[in-house]
């Protein structure tokens, strides 16, 4: 799950990481009231979304009196933002933070991540700060620092000190550098955290550490023991399909394609996907009901994937394993005749009588195209939208 | 023979006595599996499905000489219950809960690490559907019936993917040695490096199946030992070519998020060390039976 810059940075720093004074604005007004309330000559207007690239699409804007204040927020409330990270779509604009501005001198990457290769928490941090991870390890592999964090002691401080040496930190700010490292890898371990960036951590002209941008994301099978956290989830940043698919219990990714799947299981779900382009076709999403496909899933799954208005034929893909084809078969036809639809439906079963589950759906009356492996639900799920298409627009 | 369980292996189920455990233990008791042990904490005393429940794993052990473990526990208790494992003793561990915390599972990986390595307990997944040796026994929830007994050995991460492979085999007359989920989480017990060593000792597996999907770096972990330690013919898989990227996929460990975590780039890796790969889902029982 991810949340807000500015709920990351309260989240720092009571875990002892410097940020900077900041407001948060539901409208323009507001926003120049919070520049007002904390004094100063420059200001930071900063859109608040999920998504990074705010900078150069327009979401983060600095001000110097009320109508740039005022001007800056009008341009972001209640619009999308569209970043190379929010997809065509964008993310709609409903907060803003407003920030002190501060005088950087330098600026420093500092990430906290889950790494899988050691199954630890590494520590990824250069002193090319304010660019992307990924630009850096194209442009400046060298600058790169990390570290892995023993699970059974944490981060010790020699290991901050030594990020903080590495990355030329004057020895007069080592303090304040581990106390940042500190904070953050506390943060991060005692809220379940699968991602902490601070990017840039900027020190100032007058020598402070200090977070300028924070973004951190929380693993969703920890939520459960930590219920402030979960309260801090914002729907409006999420599809609204993923989120009520989620909400079902159901894993769903919208995808760009029109031909819906409903699949059981992760890695199924994702081959069927590929089977489909591989047949020339294009997959609506990735949809996976669970390993035991029960008839109420398969319904609940049918609605899900049509409300998509971009599906124009579906493909069901179940293996039966511990549960049998011939269920499966009949929830297939209850939710079809429960809700009548006009795109052609393919259906591959396998697994526990699967001839009584073909049965079951040839019996049935309804126009379901039935395939037996893969590969044939793959290639008659595109020639019968390809149909379907030709039909519809003659 | 087979890895990680036979017909000899004595079983404990922890987590015995929720619903799910009980109808996958019958299942595992029909298929012949030698289940001699469940635990429940406070449930010591109780009979279930006729196998005697106990307290705490030392208890079971102590009790039945109980060597392999599944856990059905659920994932707020998961991690301790792989940890009690591995201190009462138990070989192996399979562990089928999904959504465990991935601290918790770094904290699980680390507190085995006390255990020298030859005393150290085998953990597969978490979220994972178990393994089977046809013929033999299984632990964990797949359909038995679709595995015939044959030479190949299957690695995967996905279950009903691996179902899809082993019926493919099936019809294609083609059986199975034995077969492993390593499960779908980023933080995993045993990787496919790990199983696929224990495949290249095994006399009875003559081809390996490693089923693998988009997001972390054990696809490319296992290329680089299959290149320089193997020497029985490795085919692959890898779902997810469709996948866009940054985007979790149903399992908590599948996304891509670092270079060389997309399926085009692992399919790249496993071919450069010599793996036979299939291209399509459905083309993997018969590049399995093109190499036999």
């Amino acid at each position: 799950m991810d949340i807000h810059e500015y709920q990351a940075k309260e989240i720092l720093s009571e875990f002892g990481v410097t940020v900077p004074r900041g407001g948060l604005a539901y409208s323009p007004e507001q926003a120049a009231y919070r520049a007002r309330e904390m004094g100063g000559d420059k200001w930071i207007v900063k859109a608040q979304v999920h998504a990074g690239g705010r900078g150069k699409a327009g979401g983060v804007q600095m001000c110097t009196n009320d109508t740039e204040i005022i001007n800056a927020a009008s341009s972001m409330l209640g619009k999308k933002l569209v970043t190379h990270q929010t997809g065509p779509e964008g993310k709609g604009v409903y907060r803003l933070y407003v920030e002190a501005g501060v005088s950087i001198d330098r600026e420093i990457y500092l990430g906290f991540v889950l790494d899988r290769t050691s199954q630890r928490i590494m520590i990824v941090a250069s002193s090319q700060g304010g660019m992307e991870i990924e630009e850096i390890s194209e442009s400046s592999p060298e600058s790169i620092v990390r570290a892995t964090i023993d699970p059974a002691v944490g981060l010790v401080e020699f290991q901050a000190r030594e990020i903080a040496f590495k990355l030329d930190v004057e020895p007069a700010l080592t303090q304040q550098m581990v106390r940042t490292l500190m904070g953050c890898f506390k943060a991060f371990q005692e809220l379940d955290a699968t991602m902490v960036e601070i990017n840039p951590l900027v020190i100032t002209t007058d020598n402070r550490v200090i977070a300028l941008d924070a973004k951190m994301t929380f693993d969703d099978n920890a939520l459960f023991r930590h219920s402030h956290i979960s309260e801090l989830r914002d729907k409006s940043q999420e599809d609204p399909r993923e989120s009520h698919a989620a909400d079902r219990g159901l894993s769903y990714v919208g995808l760009e394609g029109n031909i819906g799947c409903i699949v059981n299981g992760a890695g199924l779900a994702m081959a069927t996907m590929d089977t489909i382009k591989a047949a020339g076709g294009d997959p609506a999403n990735f949809l996976d009901i669970g390993g035991g496909a029960t008839p109420e899933r398969v319904g609940k799954a049918f609605r899900l994937v049509r409300s998509d208005p971009k599906v124009e034929a579906i493909l069901v893909n179940i293996f039966a394993g511990i549960n049998r084809c011939d269920w499966v078969a009949e929830g297939v036809v209850q939710a079809l005749r429960d809700e009548p639809i006009d795109i052609p439906v393919i259906v591959r079963l396998s697994g526990t009588n699967v001839a009584e589950g073909q049965k079951i759906l040839a019996d049935s009356g309804l126009p379901i195209i039935r395939a037996a492996t893969l590969k044939e639900a793959a290639d008659r799920s595109v020639a019968a939208w390809k149909a379907d298409n030709t039909k519809a627009t003659s | 023979m087979s890895i990680l369980i036979d017909k000899e292996t004595k079983v404990l189920v922890q987590g015995i006595t929720g619903r799910m455990a009980q109808f996958h233990t019958q299942e595992m008791m029909d298929y012949g599996t030698n289940v001699v042990a469940g635990v429940t904490p406070g449930k010591g005393g109780e009979v279930v499905n006729g196998v005697p429940v106990f307290n705490t794993v030392k208890d079971a052990v102590e009790a039945t000489g109980a060597q392999a473990s599944l856990v059905f526990v659920p994932p707020p208790f998961a991690a301790d219950s792989i940890m009690e494992a591995a201190d009462a003793g138990i070989e192996y561990c399979v562990c089928i809960t999904d959504g465990i915390p991935a601290q918790d599972m770094m904290r699980v990986k680390r507190y085995m690490k006390r255990y020298r390595e030859e005393k150290r307990m085998v953990l597969t997944g978490p979220n994972c559907a178990g393994t089977i040796s046809p013929g033999k026994g299984f632990l964990g929830i797949m359909p038995p019936h679709i595995y015939k007994e044959g030479p190949v050995g299957i690695v995967g991460r996905s279950g009903t993917l691996g179902y899809e492979a082993a019926s493919q085999l099936a019809d294609l007359g083609i059986g199975v040695s034995t077969s492993v989920g390593i499960g779908g989480d980023p933080i995993n017990g045993s990787s496919f490096r790990d199983i696929l060593e224990l495949f290249e000792n095994d006399a009875d597996t003559k081809v390996i199946a490693l089923i693998g999907e988009i997001g972390g770096p054990q696809e490319a972990e296992a290329a680089e030992y299959i290149r320089d330690h193997m020497t029985k013919p490795v085919v692959a898989y890898v779902a997810g070519l469709t996948a866009p990227k940054g985007r979790t996929m149903g399992h908590a460990g599948a996304i891509i998020s670092a270079f060389g975590e997309s399926a085009s780039e692992k399919v790249e890796i496993l071919s450069a060390a010599g793996v036979t790969v299939a291209r399509h889902p459905s083309d993997i029982g018969e590049t399995i039976a093109s190499v036999l």
